[in-house]
C-alpha cells in the first residue's frame, strides 16, 4: 500500500513539473528542437545533472540505496527506437509522459497521440517475435552496463573507472552545460517579427 | 506561466532524484502496453492467465516475457507503475488549472502548429496520430522513451540512456528544423 501511495506523490509531482516547465507544451517542445529556444533544453541538462550528483553522491554517503538503479540494456534497437521516437517527438511535440500531462491540460491534439501511441504500442506487441528475431534486440556492449563501474551495483561497468565518481563529474558537467547553452542557436526568422 | 529554467530544471531533476530515492528511476512508455493489455484483457479474458504457483503469462509474447511481469501488471493495474502514470495525469491536471489552464485555442491545437501549417484540426490531429504511433512503437523497441532512457538512464550513467538519446535528437532536430521555420 505504501508503494501505491508513493506512487500518488512522485506520480502527481512528475505530472505537475512537467506541466510547469513547459515540457508538454508542444510549442516549446518545437522551438527547443529548432533551435530557436533552448530554455528547455537548459531545464532538462539541469534536471539530468542534479538528479545524478544527488543520487550517486548520496550512494557515496550511504544515504541512497544502490539497488535502486535500475539500468536498461543497450542494444542496436535502443538506437532505432531512438530516431523513431526523435520523429514523432519533433512532429507531435509529445512524448509519452507528457501527452499524458498535455491532455490533462486540456490539449485535445494530445489526446489524440495518446490513440496512436496506444495503437503503437499494440503493434509492437504484436511484432515482437518478429522484432526479436531479427537481432535489434541482440545486446552490444555488455547490455545493461554504465559507463564507470558502480561500487555495489549489478550491472557491469563499459570501464574500470569509479562509477559513483564518473557520474558525479558527468551530472556537473550536464549542469555546466546547461548554463553555457545560448538560449537560441538558429537565427531569428522574419515572421517572429509580426508575432 | 512557465517556469523559468533554472527553477524547472531543478524540481525536475528533484524528482527524478526522488524516485530513484523512494523506489526506482521513472518511466512511463511501458504503460502504454499495460493499458493496452488491461483493454485486451477485458475484452478477451483469455490473454492473460494465472498458472497454480501464482506466476502470470500471456497469449501474447511481448506480455509473456521476463517470467510475465507485464502480464502480472495488466491482471493487477494497482501496482507502482501503473498508479505512477495515472497520477502524473491527475498532478498535470492540478498544476494546469492552477495556473490558470491554456486557452481555447491551445486546447486545439499548438501556437507553433498553427503558424506553420495552419488551423485544420484535421490535419493536425492526422499528424499526431501518426507521431503517436511512431513514437510508442520506438519507445517499445528502444526499451524506454524521454523518461525513462533519456532523462533516467542518463542520470545513471547508463551506456543505453547515451544511445538513446544519440537516436533520438539525430531524428528530431532535422525533423524540427524542417517543419517549424516560422515562429509562433
Amino acid at each position: 500500500m505504501s508503494s501505491i501511495l508513493l506512487a500518488l506523490i512522485i506520480g502527481g509531482a512528475f505530472g505537475a513539473v512537467l506541466d510547469r516547465v513547459g515540457a508538454a507544451n508542444p510549442t516549446l517542445i518545437g522551438k527547443m528542437l529548432n533551435l530557436s529556444n533552448l530554455h528547455l533544453m537548459k531545464a532538462i541538462l539541469l534536471a539530468i545533472g542534479t538528479g545524478s550528483v544527488l543520487m550517486f553522491g548520496g550512494q557515496m554517503l550511504g544515504l541512497v540505496d544502490v539497488a535502486h538503479m535500475s539500468v536498461k540494456a543497450a542494444y542496436i534497437g535502443v538506437f532505432a527506437g531512438g530516431l523513431l521516437l526523435g520523429f514523432g517527438w519533433a512532429l507531435s511535440g509529445y512524448c509519452p509522459g507528457t501527452s499524458l500531462v498535455g491532455a490533462a491540460a486540456g490539449r485535445k491534439d494530445a489526446l489524440v497521440f495518446i490513440a496512436g501511441g496506444l495503437l503503437g504500442a499494440a503493434a509492437y506487441m504484436a511484432t515482437y517475435p518478429a522484432v526479436t528475431h531479427s537481432g535489434l534486440l541482440d545486446k552490444i556492449a555488455g547490455g545493461k552496463v554504465t559507463l564507470g563501474t558502480v561500487p555495489d551495483a549489478k550491472y557491469e561497468g563499459l570501464t574500470a573507472l569509479p562509477g559513483d565518481l564518473l557520474g558525479i563529474a558527468l551530472g556537473l558537467a550536464f549542469i555546466v552545460v546547461a548554463f553555457i547553452l545560448p538560449e537560441r542557436i538558429t537565427q531569428k526568422q522574419p515572421a517572429a517579427a509580426t508575432v | 506561466m512557465t517556469l523559468n529554467w533554472k527553477t524547472g530544471g531543478l524540481a525536475l531533476g528533484l524528482v527524478f532524484f526522488l524516485a530513484v530515492l523512494l523506489v526506482k528511476p521513472i518511466g512511463v512508455s511501458t504503460q502504454f502496453v499495460i493499458l493496452d493489455g488491461i483493454l485486451w484483457n477485458a475484452v478477451d479474458g483469455s490473454v492473460v492467465t494465472q498458472a497454480d504457483d501464482g506466476s502470470y503469462t500471456s497469449t501474447n509474447a511481448y506480455l509473456a516475457k521476463s517470467g510475465g511481469k507485464y502480464a502480472k501488471n495488466v491482471a493487477n493495474p494497482l501496482n507502482y507503475s501503473f498508479v505512477f502514470v495515472v497520477a502524473m495525469v491527475v498532478g498535470g491536471a492540478i498544476s494546469a488549472f492552477m495556473r490558470g489552464g491554456i486557452g481555447a485555442q491551445e486546447r486545439q491545437m499548438p501556437a507553433i502548429w498553427r503558424a506553420n501549417f495552419g488551423d485544420s484540426q484535421m490535419k493536425r490531429n492526422a499528424a499526431v496520430f501518426v507521431a503517436g504511433f511512431v513514437v510508442l512503437y520506438g519507445a517499445r523497441l528502444a526499451g524506454g522513451c524521454t523518461s525513462g532512457h533519456m532523462m533516467s538512464g542518463m542520470m545513471q550513467t547508463s551506456l543505453s540512456g547515451y544511445i538513446f538519446a544519440l537516436g533520438a535528437f539525430a531524428a528530431a532536430v532535422p525533423t524540427a528544423l524542417i517543419l517549424f521555420r516560422k515562429e509562433a
